[in-house]
Parts: C-alpha cells; sequence; structure tokens
C-alpha cells in the first residue's frame, strides 16, 4: 500500500468518507464514451435529465450541452434516449 | 442492595423482564417482527407504547431483515434502538447483523434463543447466536430472568460507549426463561434512566474536514460506510476489533458500577466463577443450566468434592484472560454446548476454552458435552454424571470421548 493510505487508527471509523465523490473520477474506467452530433442536436435536454450520473450539463449562458467525462460511466442511456439521434457512443481512445 | 434505594419485585418472566427494562432506558425506536419464543418482548413493549408509557417509534416491520436495517438505520441517525428476535428470525437479519457492526450502530438486541429448522423446533438452544458469533456483535447470555433485566440496561451502556460503539445481543434461553415467571427486582425509572444517561457518540472526521458527532446531522453532512476496497476495507475491520477489546474493560466496570445502584452483578461482568477457587473438577456453561448446576455443586461440595462452575457470561469478546485465571487450578474441565458444528471439533464454546487453555503450563484434560438441543431438558440427574465422569477421567487420565452427547438416545 502506498505511504500515502492511512492506518487503522487515523481513520475514522464505520468507513466514513473522508473526500467527497468529487475527489473520485468515478468515470476513469467506462469503455464507451458519448460523442455529440451538433448538427442534429435540438438542445432538448433529455440526455441531461437522464443521465444517472448528472455528468452531462446544461449551459445555458453558452447554449450547449456538455459531457463530464471524469464522471460518464459510458452507460449509453443519453445515446439511447435521443430523440435525434444525436448521440453516439464511440470506443475511449486511450 | 444499597438500603438507600428502594427497588420493587415484579413477578415477569424473562420476555417480560426484557421488555420492561427496554421500557425504562428511554429507546427512541423499536423496529421488530414477532418470532417465538421473542414475541412477548416486542408485544409487551407495543402495549407501552400504545398505552403511552414510552415515547418510542414503533415500527413493524414486514421481516426481521427489515426490521434491523430500519434498527440501523434509526441508530445512524443517533436514536436509541432496540429490537428482540430468535431462531429463524437472527437467520434472517444475517446480513445486516455484518452491516450494523460495520456501520458501528449500537443497536441492543435480545435474543430468546431457539433451535433452527429443519425440522422446525421453537425450544430453547443456543444455534441461532452461536450462528452469529463472527457477526461483530457483543454477546452475552443470562442464567435468568433477573439477569436478563438488569443486563438489558448494561447493554445499552456497553453499546454506546464511544470507545466500543457496537452492537449488543442479550441472549436469555428460549423458554426455559423467556417463558418463565420470576421474581425480578426492578429499579426505579428515574434511576435506570440515570444509569443509562444520554446516548454517546464517537467524533468522526467528514469530508468537509469537520470533527463532528457520529451520526447523521444535515447540519454536518457525512457518507457512512459506502464502500472501502483493498486499499481500506482491512483497516475497519481491525477497527471492529479494537471496540470489541474496548468492551472487554467496559463490561467489568458498567457491572460494577450497576452493582453500585442494584446491589446486583455478575461475577465481573465477563465470567461468573462458582465454588471455581480450590475447585478440582470444572464445568464451563452459557445460560441457564448454569443455575441447576450451581445447585448440583453445593450437593456435591456437601458429599466432598471439589467441584466448581465457570459460567461464560460474554462470549464475544472472550475473556481470554479471565478464562485461563480462572480455570488454572482445575484437573479436568467439561465444556457445555447448546449447539452444534457440525462437522467440527466440539461446539463453539469447546472450541474457544480449549483454545484458549492451549498456552497455559497445565494442561487439563477438556471434555465436551453437547446438550439440550431443541429444548431438550437436561435433568440434574444427568448434569451429576458429567462430574462423575469428571473425577474419573481425574482418576484414571483417561479422556475417552473427547465429544459427547448429554441426554442423546442411542
Amino acid at each position: 500500500m502506498s505511504s500515502k493510505e492511512k492506518g487503522w487508527k487515523e481513520i475514522s471509523i464505520a468507513g466514513v468518507s473522508s473526500k467527497s465523490s468529487i475527489g473520485f473520477m468515478t468515470g476513469d474506467w467506462k469503455t464507451y464514451m458519448p460523442e455529440r452530433d451538433l448538427e442534429k442536436c435540438t438542445v432538448c435536454l433529455t440526455c441531461v435529465m437522464l443521465c444517472p450520473d448528472n455528468a452531462i450539463r446544461w449551459r445555458p449562458e453558452m447554449g450547449k450541452i456538455e459531457f463530464d467525462y471524469n464522471f460518464c460511466k459510458g452507460c449509453g442511456i443519453c445515446a439511447n434516449e435521443c430523440p435525434t439521434k444525436a448521440i453516439t457512443m464511440k470506443m475511449e481512445q486511450e | 442492595m444499597p438500603k438507600n434505594i428502594k427497588q420493587e419485585t415484579l413477578g415477569l418472566n424473562g420476555d417480560e423482564a426484557v421488555a420492561f427494562a427496554a421500557k425504562q432506558c428511554d429507546v427512541d425506536v423499536v423496529a421488530a417482527y414477532p418470532i417465538t419464543p421473542q414475541t412477548i418482548i416486542v408485544e409487551k413493549f407495543s402495549e407501552y407504547v400504545a398505552n403511552g408509557e414510552v415515547k418510542t417509534e414503533f415500527v413493524c416491520t414486514e421481516s426481521e431483515h427489515s426490521a434491523l436495517t430500519a434498527c440501523l438505520a434509526a441508530s445512524a441517525t443517533g436514536a436509541r434502538t432496540f429490537t428482540a428476535s430468535a431462531s429463524a428470525g437472527l437467520a434472517l437479519m444475517n446480513e445486516i447483523l455484518f452491516v450494523t457492526s460495520g456501520s458501528r450502530a449500537p443497536v441492543v438486541m435480545a435474543i430468546a434463543n431457539r433451535a433452527l429448522s429443519s425440522p422446525l423446533n421453537i425450544h430453547g438452544d443456543h444455534s441461532d447466536s452461536m450462528a452469529a458469533r463472527d457477526s461483530g456483535w457483543i454477546q452475552i447470555y443470562v442464567e435468568n430472568a433477573q439477569e436478563a433485566y438488569d443486563s438489558i440496561i448494561q447493554a445499552f451502556r456497553i453499546a454506546e460507549d464511544t470507545g466500543v460503539s457496537l452492537p449488543i445481543i442479550v441472549g436469555l434461553d428460549g423458554f426455559t426463561l423467556s417463558h418463565t415467571l420470576e421474581n425480578v427486582d426492578v429499579l426505579s425509572d428515574e434511576l435506570a434512566k440515570e444509569f443509562v444517561g444520554e446516548r454517546q457518540f464517537p467524533t468522526v472526521i467528514t469530508h468537509e474536514g469537520k470533527t463532528v458527532p457520529y451520526k447523521l446531522d444535515p447540519d454536518n453532512p457525512m457518507t457512512m460506510g459506502p464502500i472501502a476496497l483493498q486499499n481500506y476495507y482491512f483497516e475497519f475491520k481491525r477497527q471492529q476489533q479494537e471496540g470489541m477489546n474496548n468492551a472487554l474493560k467496559k463490561i467489568v466496570e458498567i457491572n460494577n458500577e450497576y452493582a453500585g445502584i442494584s446491589g446486583r452483578s455478575y461475577g465481573n461482568g465477563l465470567i461468573e466463577a462458582y465454588k471455581l477457587e480450590d475447585a478440582e473438577i470444572a464445568v464451563v456453561c452459557v445460560g441457564s443450566t448454569s443455575g441447576t448446576l450451581k445447585v448440583i455443586i453445593d450437593e456435591l461440595r456437601q458429599e466432598g468434592l471439589k467441584a466448581g462452575l465457570l459460567r461464560l457470561r460474554t462470549f464475544r469478546p472472550l475473556p481470554v484472560e479471565e478464562l485461563r485465571n480462572a480455570l488454572q487450578n482445575s484437573k479436568a474441565i467439561a465444556v457445555m454446548d447448546k449447539s452444534m458444528s457440525f462437522g467440527g471439533l466440539g461446539g463453539a464454546v469447546f472450541q474457544e476454552i480449549r483454545h484458549a487453555l492451549y498456552d497455559e503450563k497445565t494442561h487439563p484434560p477438556i471434555i465436551n458435552y453437547i446438550y439440550g438441543l431443541g429444548g431438550r431438558d437436561s435433568s440434574p440427574r444427568e448434569l451429576r454424571k458429567i462430574f462423575e465422569e469428571l473425577t474419573r477421567i481425574v482418576k484414571t487420565g483417561n479422556v475417552d470421548d473427547q465429544v459427547r452427547y448429554l441426554g442423546l438416545r442411542e
């Protein structure tokens, strides 16, 4: 184990989280990643509402949608539900 | 009994004694599902709730798995929490037993010990809670209804101690204790409440870096035990062992403190040695059969036989040092087990006692008696044979069968 990890006397009991989930990049092991075709997208926000990881963000000030690939697990719900088929799942590149 | 403290004597069976104790402990939440022979406990408690005698939130669940889950959740919010179960009910709780201890939730649970199916049997033995041995719960087994009452009051203090913070089972023998009327001396409501006090909380550091009491609180958000993998899980398990180590000291302290207000103590809280100091032959027993053994030992002593009893009151954490000291002069020992470890070398208690004595200089012969399964009565005459057998072993040095079955037909 790395020296950064603490011993049993140092950590809080019962597995209380020492970090918020913002620090855990839960999307770093995905296989597929969503890509959006700007021409087909009508900005209906269906994908924003249905993303189970809240990893698709609506940026009204910029009038655009952003995927947060740090937290997107690549489940493909957004692509499946997109009414205009503007999202496709691509194999994640190294 | 301290002279200045008045205690009322009530006629209660073991289950009623447990319910009465829980009533006096200012319990916030009870979530339970009825099962024989525990049913009287939660029935009685639900009467207290219906009559407005307690302010407890009583949750009727659809199963024991849900009952303990509700208790765990309530305990996580800081509520003092109590439940009761037995046999198949405890078995159905199994998954949540581990979640509760891992979550360090000080839930107090009375178990009216009962056999497990199959074949169906509603009567008393220790198969249920012995099967939960490694679930991380403290386990105390009582000898009579009085001790059941006293132990429930003590249990809240033990479980909620900030250095312990573990759930606790108080086991009373099904029917033999749960349904048998005894005289039980009870503390006043005020005194019991004062002894138990307010629930105490260990502190934790949250993801925001705040040091706060370990409970769910919107002002101090925290995530309790979401996941710990190869890098941290092991450390949390070691912490649970430390809670058990601390419980060894706390059980003794709380037993003493309780003796101060009630005049009653049970050995040192961990073990009770009965005429053991000069005993050449000793029996180790858990639960109500200890009472019968004491009567037999009194008779044998009158006949000039140096016999003694070690009643193991606290099974988890196991009081290893106390066991060794108490049994060091014995020349032959019989360990009683009211459950079986199928395919193992004797029952659960036998394994522990024999294991604890391995490092001693003297190695007295130790035999195991499996007894009382499915509520089978062990008569004084049968129990007396154990001492006769130990006497024979001391004389001849021959153990013969190491594991025996008391009162079993061939």
